[in-house]
This record gives structure tokens, sequence and C-alpha cells, in this order.
């Protein structure tokens, strides 16, 4: 596995944490369960992954809007390295 | 429409056996589409396997399903045995089995089904639900595809005023109020509300709304299936992953019904993309229905705005209002009319409780109607002794009609304590004018978050488990969002520290803990000293007083 863009956590903690649990607060870390935690409900799926595509072209299918395809930000990075 | 749910289908069959009566959306297989008679045959197959596995007339059978198929043939299946069927949600990844675990004990100790019925994909879960050393214990059916054998009665023994089925709210509270309704009353309100809305059996209705609501299951099920008209059903879960799915399938089978909860509408209006529309057609709906939770004015011309291109308009957009005791609608709007509002004065309304025509926009507050009383349902609002108010004075919303529950299921106590004189005391708070129904609000303390109802007590109760936090010092409520065209739910909780970095950690786990220990995640919350939430006269936390302190005090706060 690739190490992914330490810029791409960032942005997607910050995305999560403000936009997301509207809580910027939150100590967030980069291998925090997101979905299978519920930390993410099911009705912010679709925003995640419409920010992912308009930031950084990459798209997520309904299909693989699920923890087996990333459940943490270091898995979605990557996803998102692995696509672009 | 006479007798029981399932001589009902076997007549439709014998009518037109081989008219489509529904079609089964899955993500990763093939649609599963039944005419009338393949679908009594499906259920035939499914009721001799309860039938095996022991369940008789009356015994309760609760479902915990994943599967689409199987689901609904064991709903009919349980009922073609003169059994009750009740449909429960399944676990969700992120649900704390152990959560699961104690909130369906609460049921199964005082509903004591027979039978627990469910599928290979969520087994696992359900055999977790066994009480421990208990000489109680409900037998665990896996339902199995195709299976045909003998059946030896063929809900012959079921009358028409038996219990057909249960209904049960989300959450350890509303788990322990199953509204029980018989066939009769399913029967009444299917006609009187298919009579407000002219619904045929040349009606389509689609829908990704789960069979464990009320609105799902009748609105969304029962109504198509027993009216013999035609019903495409898809998964909550695969709608809101991609909330297109559902207007792909209006499209390609020309649906003319559709229910939603009002958050939808903005869910739909502003989370799907424009490339994701590319062929959509909606000219052959005659009416989306919003129902179950608060109707935003803003959503039906957020949704209509978006859709125009595609053949909605605001006179397709109607509302009704509903609720498990009455079997669904109480209430309902014209179709092929836009709803009524009611711009109404705001100080009037809040400090007065009186609706009042509005002189100027400034001052007002625009009220949706949720349309007038369907056939056979007596309306009225009443104060706090139970006395009838006037048109335009708001109180608690009564009704009444000859299809109502039979009982909250094993509850004596409360069914006694839901009616005044004959009348269904409904909590929510509201207004007649001209016979239209508004409806403003609760009087209990109920969040509905995108649709479901959930009990503040129940995540006071697991906020109260975090370490920091007060135990008891903590008040949840609803906090409205337009933007998302719902309410969140709002936290306040006591705590010792000032200290910046516990606080935080002390966020954390509160979400945490919600999320894992209930259907909703926490929006807002909201740290403070001890001493600082309002209580009653008896000590308890007062949960409207202390939003409405927090509303004022914190809420411009992060």
């Amino acid at each position: 596995m690739t190490m992914s863009d330490p810029a791409i956590h960032t942005r997607l903690r910050e995305y999560l944490t403000k936009e997301v649990l509207h809580d910027p607060s939150y100590p967030l870390k980069d291998d925090d369960a997101l979905i299978s935690s519920g930390l993410v409900d099911s009705f912010s799926l679709v925003d995640v992954a419409l920010w992912v595509e308009d930031q950084f072209g990459v798209h997520i299918d309904n299909s693989e809007l699920n923890s087996d395809t990333f459940d943490t930000v270091a898995e979605l990075a990557s996803y998102i390295e692995q696509h672009k | 429409m006479t007798g029981t749910l399932t001589q009902r289908l076997t007549e439709l069959a014998a009518q037109a056996p081989d008219r489509e009566l529904i079609r089964l959306l899955y993500t990763d297989q093939p649609e599963v589409v039944l005419t009338r008679q393949r679908f009594l045959d499906a259920i035939r197959g499914t009721a001799c396997q309860l039938q095996d596995a022991g369940t008789k007339p009356n015994d309760l059978v609760v479902i915990v399903q994943r599967d689409l198929l199987s689901l609904v043939t064991t709903f009919f299946g349980a009922s073609m045995l003169g059994a009750i069927p009740s449909i429960l949600p399944f676990a969700t990844e992120k649900l704390d089995p152990n959560r699961y675990r104690v909130a369906m004990a609460a049921l199964l100790d005082l509903a004591r089904p027979a039978i627990l019925a469910t599928d290979e994909l969520v087994r696992s879960d359900v055999e977790g639900l066994l009480p421990d050393g208990d000489s109680y214990l409900p037998r665990i059916v896996t339902i199995q595809g195709e299976f045909s054998g003998p059946l030896d009665n063929e809900s012959h023994q079921s009358n028409a005023d038996a219990t057909a089925l249960l209904q049960h709210s989300s959450g350890t509270t509303g788990l322990q109020k199953g509204v029980a309704l018989s066939h009769r009353a399913i029967f009444e309100q299917l006609e009187a509300y298919s009579a407000a809305l002219s619904f045929t059996q040349d009606d389509v209705v689609v829908s990704w709304l789960p069979l464990y609501h009320d609105m799902g299951l009748i609105a969304g099920f029962l109504m198509p299936l027993l009216t013999g008209a035609h019903l495409v059903l898809m998964s909550p879960f695969d709608w809101v992953r991609a909330p297109q799915m559902l207007l792909h399938e209006i499209t390609k089978h020309r649906g003319t019904f559709c229910w939603l909860p009002n958050f939808a509408y903005n869910f739909c209006a502003q989370k799907i993309r424009d490339r994701d529309l590319e062929g959509i057609d909606l000219s052959s709906i005659r009416a989306f229905v919003n129902c179950s939770e608060p109707v935003y004015d803003a959503s039906h011309d957020l949704f209509a705005e978006r859709f125009a291109p595609y053949g909605v308009d605001l006179s397709k957009l109607t509302v009704c209002y509903a609720m498990a005791e009455t079997v669904f609608a109480v209430s309902q709007t014209q179709v092929d009319a836009p709803a009524r509002v009611d711009e109404v004065d705001r100080a009037s309304l809040r400090q007065e409780n009186i609706a009042r025509p509005a002189s100027t926009d400034l001052s007002s507050e625009r009220i949706v109607s949720c349309g007038t009383p369907i056939r056979g349902m007596d309306v009225k609002v009443v104060d706090t002794s139970q006395a009838v108010l006037p048109d335009r004075q708001v109180g608690e919303i009564a009704v009444r009609s000859s299809y109502m529950l039979n009982e909250y299921y094993h509850r004596t106590d409360a069914t006694e304590a839901a009616f005044f004189d004959g009348w269904y005391l409904t909590g929510d708070l509201g207004y007649l004018a001209d016979e239209h129904v508004f409806v403003l609000g609760r009087k209990k303390d109920l969040l509905i978050v995108g649709g479901k109802n959930v009990y503040p007590q129940d995540l006071e109760a697991l906020a109260s488990t975090v370490e920091g936090v007060h135990p008891g010092r903590v008040a949840v409520f609803g906090v409205p969002n337009p933007q998302a065209g719902t309410e969140d739910a709002g936290l306040v909780a006591e705590v010792d520290t000032e200290d910046e970095a516990e606080q935080t950690a002390v966020r954390a786990e509160l979400r945490r803990v919600i999320s894992n220990g209930s259907d909703v995640t926490v929006r807002h919350i909201w740290l403070v000293p001890r001493g600082w939430l309002i209580k009653t006269s008896s000590g308890k936390v007062a949960r409207s007083a202390n939003r409405d302190k927090v509303l004022a005090e914190l809420m411009a706060q992060p």
C-alpha cells in the first residue's frame, strides 16, 4: 500500500469535522472508524461522495459507499489517490 | 374489502392471476417481479416454513430480515396462518450489539413473540437476542427461498376484528408500545384513504420506505398490494446512497404515487447530480405525498423548482397527516392542487396560541395544511381539560374513527391512557381552519429526525453513561434545520470539567455513544456547568424549558 498524500488527509479531516460532524474541534484521527461507527451517518454518505468528486475528480459509486470500501480518513485518502 | 389480509390477496389473484403486483429492487442481484398468483405462491411457501416451526394462530411473529423478498412474504406468510406479524428493523453495522440486545429484550419481555423470523443475512444478530436462562424462549426461524408444502389452515381461523399486525416506533421506548391493528380497521382505512386519493388498481406506487414504519407499511406496502395496484419497492439503504434510484424507477414504471417524509424533498433536490437526472420523466406522477414529519413550505418549493423540468409542479405535492393508531391517514390534501398554505401572525401564534391570518408578510409564519379529514375520521382540537376549541385556536389534536387500533399490545395501561371519551389524544399540537388540519408540533417531547420518531429519554439515558457527564443531568430536544427539511437532535449536558481538551473528549464520546446506541447522530452538543439546567418541581430536567434556554443563550456558539 502506498502512503497517501498528507494534504489529502488534512482536507478530509477538515471537511468531515466541519461539514459532516459540525464540530471543527472534534479530535478526528486518521484511523477512526467513520461509517461502521456511525460517526458519518447514512444521510451524509452522499455528501461525502459529492464532495470527493468535486474536490478530487474521483467518483465513488453508490455501491461502494460502505465501510468495505473505506471506513477511515486514511482509507478514503488511499482510495482517492488510487482512483485519481 | 373484507375478511383477512391474505383472503384479500387470494381474491385478487383469482380475479387476475397474471397481473403484475410487486417488483422488488436489489442493487446486487436482478430485480424480482411477481404476479398476483406468483406472490401468493411465494407467501404459501413461507407460511409452510412458519407452520413447520410450530406457528399457531394468534402467535406473535417478530420479523427481522434484510432480504426484501423474504420480508414481504414472511409478513403475509405469518398472516396466512392467522398469526400476528410485526416487522422490526435489523441491527445496522454501527449499532452496538449490546444496545440492540437491550432494546429488543424489552420488546421480547413484554410482547413474548412465539417466533423470531429472520433470514440468512441477519440471522446471527437475531440469534444474539435470545435471553439467557429464561424459561421463555422464542423459536428462531430462518426463512429460505423457494419452498412449498401442504398448508393446514389458511387464515380461516382469523376473524376480521382479530389483530392483524403490530406496528412499533423505534428505540427502547417505542418498542414497548406495539400498535395492534385489526384486519377490518386496515381495510376501512385503505378504503377511506383510497377514496381521498382516488387511488385505483391502475396506480403504481414507488417506494423506498422501510416496512417497520407506518408510512412504509401501510402507504408503501399494504395499500398498493391489497388494492391490487402495482408496487415497486426498494430498500431505504440503497435509496439513501443513490436517491436518483427513486426517480429512475418512477420514470421506468410510470409511477403515480410516492410517499416521502419532508427531509426527502430536500435530500432529492440537493443531492442528485445533473448527470444522474438524464432521461428522468416524472410526468406520470399523480401525487408525491409528504407525511410523517412536519412539512416545510420551503421544501416543497425547493423540490418543485429542481424537478420542474421533469414534470413536477406544486399541484403534485400533497400532504398527509397520519399515525399508526388510526392505521395511517387522518387527513390528506387534495390530489392535483397545491397544498393550502396558511399565513398566520407569528406573535398571536406564539403568545396567544391563536392562528390569526397575518396582516403583513413581515411578522407572518407559513403553515402548510395537512388537508381535510378522510372519510369516517373525526378531528377536533381540545384544551388541557379536553374542552373543544374553536377554529384557529391551538390545542391538542384528538381523533376518532371506526378504524382505530385494537390496543397497545399487552399494554392495557397505555391503551386506557391514550383515549378520552372515545377520542384518541394524539399528542400533536395544531389547529383547525375551514376543516383543514394544521399541525404545529408535539405536545410530548418527541423528536422526528428524518421521518424517524426518536424518544429523547432513550438518548438521555445513553448520554448519562458517558464519563464526565452527570447522570440524569442531560436534556435532548429537536432543533429545526430548515436547510435539511427536518429537525436535528440537540443535547445539553452538565459536566464538571472546564478544561477544553477534556470537554472535547466528552463531546466525542457523547457522539460515539449516541451513534452506536440509537438510530440518529446528535448534531448539536452543549456542555454546561453543574446547576445550569432547569428542573421541574419534581427535580426532573425540563426538556422544553431547557431547549428554549439553550436556543436563546447558546445557539450562536458552536
